[in-house]
């Protein structure tokens, strides 16, 4: 029965969202004012059916129903309830599933919260997110039924994929999908305000907490995913330029830039058809990444099923948003006036300049990542674009950025003049310069992309805080605060990085039971092989005992397991955490001759890299609380930014 | 002009929608004959990629025997697909040289320990010269050299399962 009542919710989801196209659509011309009221209860119960339908599939997974076809293909009774639970989301349709229940909870959000939107806008705003919602419902429905039956139902599931079973799944998924899907808010608003002309301060207004909301899942999203990926694959890096790592990626640079250019709309009125035209790039990449990782057209370490009839019906719908919101901006976009002009030396220039960065390098992303489809397309060549290109091609870039950053909010709105601004960011050019002395004094030898990014960051953890020289902290605005918290999240997340990419000490040997490996400032010894088993998979272990010269020994155990269900071997590292750094260690194949392939690493300073995302996305929060007190107590005309 | 900017993201799309429908429908393994088969191999000789296996030149590859060059790199995520494929080709004896694309030999040896090494002879080709005069454009991609020096075979991409036989076959007819 639960199964049924999913598939009716669902159903009725998609019913109410072509109600609410319908209603809003007609409500827009004259003489259709009488449904504008019907507009906000469509989609706040568009939104609950869609969380009722995917509340049902999670309780199929709890129970191990197995006359679900989804469920039996990808669950398992013996799993632990962690995975079953997260096992929803763990295949495609559920993963879809979400896809759409966030689509339309962000829908029914936007309906409940929004009151500061000419009502018009936001009427038109709700149609376009229900358009979308309307094709994705199809696909669900026609091409992806996540409520399957299975008849006969089979006796036992045939398990989730191990590289899956971890906590990681519980977090990721939904997080990244929020940021993601959540995104699909500025585009509708962008339509919604292309439609209705009315493109200007109050639009950026109502639009900025929503892209705010979103990007703050994106980054916690993808910190979380880079952090799995580190500690589950066992390859020992943080990020792979896989083409599933672009697509989360991609959106995240699009939405960073709207951020900052919906910013200067709010504030000074400037950036219209660019902003609109952001918003609008923002979701198209989050729909291309969605694209591109089920069609299964590019070769990723994400398997998910693959399905080209899937590819094609998501392809179509892709052509139909991005294609029709392209038009609209083509048509429309010229009748929105140019607001504001400022001089380039201006707070104003250092986020055009922000802009175009991230746009950049959104651009070489893109390009990479689409490269071997475009060149087999043309020659029918199959290949891979790797970091050597993403890392020559966007890390000088990615370090201007900073360096723009850095100086960005020390610089005046509207107009200022270059020798004060000098004389404002002397002091964290002076720390750039001392950190520039020291890594060469004291660590000769280490790359230029690494050196650049370590002194970049000492540079701009400076000037991050700089904003707060000699304020009031207690009367600060809250999202001052929050401008500085993320951007020296970035300075953090930068040093992490560099250090890792400079600092990090590798070793790869064959061992025998005894034998001592030094790796970095550690001593370990391998004491022990072990056999031992979980609840549904069996393991060989390796005691290893690490030490720091005469410090206190500590063990680390990395796995090589056997799942049973499906067959996999996967490899657990074991990783211990210092304040400086982290000992990665992982357990390879044994040779049969009583050698056993080990790699250790040395990692310093590589939780920065995590800490430092959590920190922007932290940032982010608080600029969201601030910005939305300051509207709950009547926004001033001209609002400060910093 | 500045109206016909505003055009310029749905141009770029409909490119994009186009590149991938292509990918989308075309068929899954089109056979591509190489301009370079039935030539001999282009004249190089290059330094190791890693220390522990000797590097490759062309005059190697006229020894008599027929022999395979895989063209790879440790940071392709199609070359760790094909590992297994190339590990059961060398099990059947046939040899296999390789060239590494713009590798580092830390990493090429990290990625031999943990995908497996069916390699005797690992070259490093930094700057990608060898392989574009090989006529070869992205990795990975493997060649079926004859005895004289001969290219005979040229598969693109990685070497699925399937692609084994055509393989055994291209380099029984290359003895």
């Amino acid at each position: 029965m639960i199964a049924e009542a999913g598939l009716a919710a669902l159903w009725l989801a998609a019913a109410l969202s072509l109600l609410q196209l319908f209603f809003g659509a007609t409500a827009l011309r004259p003489g259709g004012e009488a449904l504008l009221r019907a507009v906000r209860p469509a989609a706040m119960a568009q939104g609950l059916l869609a969380a009722l339908s995917f509340l049902l599939l999670i309780q199929l997974f709890l129970r191990t129903d197995l006359s679900v076809k989804l469920v039996a293909a990808n669950s398992h009774s013996l799993k632990p309830w962690l995975y079953k639970f997260a096992g929803a989301w763990g295949n495609h349709e559920g993963s879809m599933l979400l896809w759409v229940t966030i689509l339309a909870v962000a829908g029914g959000a936007v309906a409940l919260l929004e009151r500061r939107l000419n009502e018009r806008t936001l009427i038109a705003t709700l149609a376009a997110q229900a358009a979308i919602g309307l094709g994705f419902y199809a696909f669900l429905l026609f091409a992806s039924n996540p409520f399957e039956r299975l008849n006969p139902a089979p006796a036992q599931g045939q398990g989730l994929n191990p590289l899956l079973q971890d906590p990681g799944l519980a977090f990721h998924p939904p997080t990244l999908y929020l940021g993601y899907v959540g995104i699909s808010v500025a585009f509708s608003f962008a339509v919604g305000a292309l439609v209705t002309r009315d493109v200007g301060p109050v639009f950026a207004r109502a639009m900025r907490p929503w892209v705010l909301g979103a990007w703050i899942f994106l980054t916690l999203g993808i910190t979380a995913g880079s952090y799995w990926a580190y500690y589950e694959l066992g390859w020992g890096g943080w990020w792979f330029w896989d083409p599933v790592e672009n697509a989360s990626l991609m959106p995240w640079l699009a939405a960073t830039a709207l951020l900052h250019s919906v910013t200067v709309l709010a504030t000074r009125d400037s950036l219209r058809a660019w902003t609109v035209m952001l918003a609008v790039v923002a979701f198209s990449m989050s729909m291309v990444g969605t694209f591109l990782v089920r069609s299964g057209i590019l070769t990723s370490v994400h398997a998910f099923a693959v399905d080209p009839q899937r590819g094609a019906f998501i392809l179509v719908l892709l052509g139909l948003y991005i294609g029709g919101a392209l038009t609209l901006f083509g048509l429309r976009v010229h009748t929105v006036k140019e607001g504001a002009t400022f001089e380039p030396v201006s707070r104003e220039g250092a986020l055009v300049a922000n802009n175009l960065l991230l746009s950049a390098i959104l651009g070489i992303v893109l390009v990479g990542t689409l490269y071997p489809l475009g060149v087999e397309a043309v020659t029918g060549e199959k290949l891979s674009v790797g970091p050597p290109y993403f890392n020559t091609a966007a890390g000088p870039i990615a370090l201007v950025l900073v360096a723009v950053m850095a100086a960005g909010p020390l610089i005046r709105w509207r107009r200022d003049k270059v020798g004060e601004l000098l004389g404002r960011i002397a002091l964290p050019i002076l720390i750039a310069a001392a950190g520039l002395f020291a890594a060469v004094l004291l660590a000769p030898g280490v790359r230029i992309l690494p050196l650049l990014g370590l002194v970049l960051a000492a540079g701009t953890a400076a000037a991050s805080v700089a904003p707060l020289w000699k304020r009031n902290l207690r009367r600060t605005p809250l999202f001052t605060w929050g401008m500085v918290v993320a951007h020296l999240g970035i300075a953090v997340s930068l040093a992490g990085m560099a250090s890792e990419s400079a600092f990090t000490r590798e070793k790869l040997v064959a061992a025998r039971i005894g034998d001592v490996v030094e790796v970095g400032p550690y001593t370990i010894r391998f004491d022990a092989l072990e056999p031992v088993a979980g609840p549904n998979w069996t393991a060989i272990e390796a005691k290893l005992s690490a030490r720091k010269g005469d410090g206190e020994p500590f063990t680390l155990n990395p796995q090589a397991r056997m799942f049973s269900s499906p067959p996999t071997e996967t490899s657990e590292a074991a990783i211990v955490t210092r304040w400086n750094g982290q000992l990665y260690t992982v357990l390879g194949k044994g040779d049969g001759q009583g050698r056993w392939q080990l790699r250790l690493w040395w990692k310093p300073a590589v939780t920065l890299i995590w800490f430092g995302g959590i920190l922007i996305a932290l940032g982010g929060l608080l600029a969201i609380i601030g910005r939305v007190r300051r509207e709950r107590r009547g926004a001033p005309l001209q609002e400060a930014y910093a | 002009m500045k109206r016909l900017i505003l055009w310029a993201p749905l141009v770029v799309f409909v490119v994009f929608v186009a590149t991938v429908a292509i990918g989308l429908y075309a068929p899954a393994d089109r056979k591509i004959t190489s301009k370079l088969i039935g030539k001999p191999v282009p004249e190089f000789t290059l330094g190791p990629a890693v220390p522990s296996h000797p590097p490759l030149s062309s005059d190697m590859l006229k020894r008599g025997e027929p022999r395979l060059v895989n063209v790879f790199a440790s940071w392709c995520l199609p070359c760790i697909a094909e590992a297994p494929q190339l590990m059961a080709l060398k099990q059947r004896g046939i040899p296999i040289d390789a060239i590494a694309i713009r590798d580092r030999p830390a990493d090429v040896a990290t990625f031999l320990a943990k995908w497996g090494d069916p390699y005797e002879r690992i070259a490093s080709d930094p700057q990608t010269q060898v392989q574009i005069a090989l006529g070869s454009s992205g990795v990975p991609e493997t060649f079926i050299v004859d005895g004289r020096g001969i290219i005979r075979h040229q598969h693109i991409g990685d070497i699925r399962p399937e692609h084994i036989p055509d393989i055994i076959r291209a380099y029984e007819a290359a003895k």
